[in-house]
């Protein structure tokens, strides 16, 4: 590295870490600056950092990176074990190459994962937001519905909904929000009304604000925290909630590489061809565990209780 | 003189049937534009809600409450939040912990339909003694006494003719307090303005105000001017036991 | 005479990510069977000071002397378990709000009869009746209905009257407390502070008052150490406050408005930056 990048990265550092930022912007990200800091001293947090980010290039190169088609059988060289000529992960029942297979899945994973991740908690962010905030009638149906959805197993509305819905990613990924936003209700109802009794909303109240600024721009940003660790805590849930649809054929349909759907395909032959179904479930495993870590992480960067002083 | 604030036969009360319990019983005083009222008691004595009534921050209450000589109604609306504002007593919870000093002015300012936002920041902070610097900080960067000044520059921001405090140095350093009480006192004079004061200690009720009433159990039990209190004239033994109390403490 | 706690170059450090920050920067003091006061504002470093007395600073905390004894025992290498035994039984610890300190689940008289039967093996029968005898002695009218009583029904005076009693029963030597009666209303401060005196005197305890209000400290102490940034920097016997010399507790005095006198503006403090390094003042009797 030249001098000058040197003294350019450590003027950066320094207007990061200014005591006394000069503008919004330089507020926000030294803010940002500060979290990020205490995220990067959690090894294991960024370990699963580092394993998300290592998924998300590899969904996205998956072409350039994967040795064979994902979709090509070789009926010559069906079940080929581990290593065999240029199958690094073997093949599966139609000799499709499992490694080209996974990499290509993983594209199939992040999608459920990200649609997952926006749809539920928002929902949940402003059903129990409301329900807090408004409180009275309003509170009590909002959330005895959300008691109603989480009076059933997940993985069975889940199913229900998919079998009303029809079969398909899409749908399983709806299937999946529906029967994963009641939790996210709950947390943000019960933060709301710790909240709204605060004094600085009694505060932005006296300036005349109305229920919708104050839910919007006082109370979510407090609640988000909470909701993203819950989150990321939740991924690996939905990971093995929508491998769980794809393994019992109502997720992800053939030939698409998903990995739930992938486990189930090579169940039939799990004594014999072992790493058929394991190589995915080792794929499941690690994105699960890397959101497990990232949330741990998070939980302790983000948790308001903590960063109050 | 006109009377800035006035209140007749105020009674707040939370809670309903069995559960009901009355905070505040047929209180009645009135505060003369440009003076300084103090109120107080001891915790429980409902002096706090007298002033969260005012605000209509609380679900029940009955009475008449006028304020510039106009009774208010069961909501308040934009024209009293300009009016009548007020400086809560923890500076730690009345600040939000996510947002910057800047975002906490400007919003106040946009939210009484105030133009030229971006002069009027530094001006604020100017008047409670805040430099700039201080603009873009969170507050968990600033002290208790610099944010208990945030709180009064936001409540200062809509320019408001009577000012409700309550507490707003009990959870400061005494010599901090010296400094948050000093400044309250010059920017009555500056900006002309009515204080409502609600304290438990009588020595910071007896430094800024003129009068003062005694609370007990959701009653007033005796209003008198702040000479009368100094020489330790009260006429409730109530009030006596409050000053007695509070002159041996400091013996 | 022996005394009952000895410090000598206390330093209680904090790791941070800008550096260590120094809470307590090598303060030495001793109590003897007296009352003495720790007064000081926020940040500095008396209540710290209070805590690693009970080596209660928890990690990454980190507590240095070259001296801390209480008893004459060396509390720097003391293993844990002894000094459990150590709290409660010669040295216990009055905290600010009993809506904290006492379990909220539990009834008063079980919590107090605990606290004895940690460190002496008594009867239930003989417990209780020192218990009952303990909320007496702390001016409580009915103690068999105190007793009974789970700590949410109960007022903040008399919360903190059943924190004094559940500190006491146990007899220990010495007592401290932190900021004691700051959450109550000023007339029961009093009457809790008053009880508070009249036991320790009783017992020939050794009393640590720790608090932010000078002149309250004075009322109820011997002696008393004024804290400024982690350190000590001026003492002054009770009765001689007015002779304080130190601008630090002059500011102190003077910024404190005061009921019988008039005055248009509050004197305000200007913390000179060479307080902070001073050297300080020394404690030890």
């Amino acid at each position: 590295m030249s001098l000058v990048q040197q003294t350019e990265k450590q003027n950066m550092r320094a207007w990061l870490l200014a005591e006394v930022p000069t503008s919004r912007h330089h507020a926000r990200m030294a803010a940002w600056y500060q979290n990020w800091l205490a995220l990067k001293r959690n090894t294991l947090a960024m370990a699963g950092l580092g394993i998300l980010v290592a998924v998300i290039i590899i969904a996205i190169f998956a072409p350039i990176l994967a040795p064979h088609d994902p979709f090509t059988q070789d009926l010559a060289n069906r079940l080929k074990p581990l290593g065999f000529a240029d199958h690094l992960l073997g093949t599966d029942s139609l000799g499709r190459d499992i490694l080209s297979r996974l990499l290509y899945g993983s594209r199939i994973t992040l999608y459920i994962v990200t649609l997952v991740a926006i749809i539920a908690p928002i929902m949940g962010l402003i059903v129990g937001t409301i329900s807090g905030y408004v409180g009275g009638w309003v509170d009590v149906v909002l959330m005895r519905i959300t008691d109603i959805f989480l009076a059933f197993p997940k993985l069975v509305l889940a199913l229900a909904f998919v079998a009303a819905l029809g079969a398909g990613i899409e749908n399983a990924v709806l299937a999946i929000s529906l029967t994963a936003w009641p939790p996210y209700a709950r947390i943000a109802r019960a933060e709301t009304l710790t909240i709204r009794k605060s004094d600085f909303i009694q505060a932005i109240k006296l300036q005349g604000a109305g229920p919708i600024r104050i839910i919007t721009k006082h109370i979510w940003p407090l609640c988000i925290s909470s909701i993203v660790i819950r989150v990321t805590l939740d991924m690996a849930g939905v990971i093995l909630t929508a491998a769980g649809l794809g393994f019992l054929g109502l997720g992800a349909q053939p030939p698409s590489p998903e990995w739930g759907a992938m486990i189930s395909g090579g169940r039939k032959f799990i004594l014999d061809h072992w790493w058929v179904a394991t190589m995915p479930g080792i794929a499941i495993f690690m994105v699960s565990l890397a959101f497990n870590l990232l949330g741990d992480g998070l939980r302790d960067v983000l948790d308001p209780k903590e960063s109050g002083r | 003189m006109k009377k800035a604030l006035e209140l007749i036969d105020l009674n707040v009360w939370f809670g309903e049937g069995a559960d009901r319990v009355d905070a505040v019983k047929s209180v009645s005083f009135s505060v003369r534009q440009g003076d300084s009222f103090g109120l107080v008691g001891e915790s429980g004595s409902g002096k706090s809600t007298v002033l969260r009534a005012v605000t209509g921050l609380v679900p029940y209450w009955n009475g008449t409450i006028l304020v510039d000589q106009k009774e208010l109604g069961a909501k308040r609306d934009k024209h009293f939040y300009k009016t009548v504002q007020m400086v809560f007593q923890d500076p730690y919870a009345s600040l939000h912990p996510r947002h910057t000093v800047d975002r906490v002015l400007s919003e106040t300012l946009q939210l009484h339909g105030f133009k030229d936002i971006d002069s009027k920041i530094p001006k604020l902070l100017d008047d409670v003694g805040l430099g700039a610097s201080f603009r873009f900080r969170y507050p968990h960067q600033l002290s208790g006494g610099q944010r208990q000044r945030v709180a009064i520059a936001r409540a200062l921001a809509p320019e408001p003719k009577i000012l409700l405090l309550d507490e707003p140095t009990s959870a400061l350093d005494v010599s901090v307090q010296a400094e948050i009480l000093n400044l309250l006192s010059e920017l009555r004079a500056e900006h002309n303005l009515t204080y409502v004061m609600v304290s438990h200690d009588l020595a910071v009720v007896g430094h800024m105000c003129d009068n003062v009433a005694v609370m007990q159990h959701g009653e007033l039990v005796e209003m008198m001017t702040v000479d009368k209190m100094r020489n330790q004239q009260a006429d409730h033994p109530y009030s006596r036991h409050l000053l007695e109390s509070s002159a041996r403490y400091r013996a | 005479m022996s005394n009952l706690v000895d410090v000598e170059n206390l330093w209680v450090r904090f790791p941070t990510r800008t550096g260590v920050f120094d809470a307590v920067r090598g303060i030495s003091f001793s109590l003897g069977k007296e009352r003495l006061g720790i007064v000081g504002e926020s940040g500095s470093g008396k209540s710290m000071t209070g805590r690693a007395l009970l080596r209660l600073i928890r990690r990454p905390g980190i507590v240095e002397a070259d001296r801390m004894e209480i008893l004459g025992q060396d509390i720097m290498a003391m293993p844990e378990k002894a000094m459990r035994q150590l709290r409660g039984r010669d040295i216990s610890m009055v905290m600010q709000d009993p809506k904290y300190s006492l379990n909220p689940v539990m009834r008063v008289g079980e919590q107090i009869v605990e606290a004895l039967s940690i460190h002496e093996k008594v009867d239930r029968k003989l417990a209780r009746q020192k218990a009952l005898d303990m909320l007496e002695a702390v001016v409580i009218r009915d103690p068999e209905r105190v007793f009974a009583a789970y700590p949410h029904e109960l007022s903040g005076g008399m919360g903190q009257r059943v924190m004094i009693a559940m500190m006491l029963i146990a007899n220990p030597k010495i007592l401290i407390a932190d900021e004691p009666t700051s959450a109550l209303d000023v007339s029961v401060q009093i009457q809790v502070l008053e009880i508070m005196d009249k036991l320790v005197r009783e017992r020939g305890m050794g009393l640590i008052f720790i608090s932010h209000d000078l002149r309250l400290v004075s009322n109820f102490c011997d002696r008393i150490l004024i804290m400024y940034g982690g350190r000590i920097v001026e003492i002054c016997e009770s009765g001689k406050l007015e002779e304080a010399k130190h601008p630090y507790t002059r500011g102190l005095l003077n910024s404190m408005p005061q009921l019988t006198i008039k005055k248009d503006r509050l004197e305000t403090l200007d913390r000179d930056p060479a307080w902070r390094d001073q050297e300080s003042v020394s404690g030890i009797l």
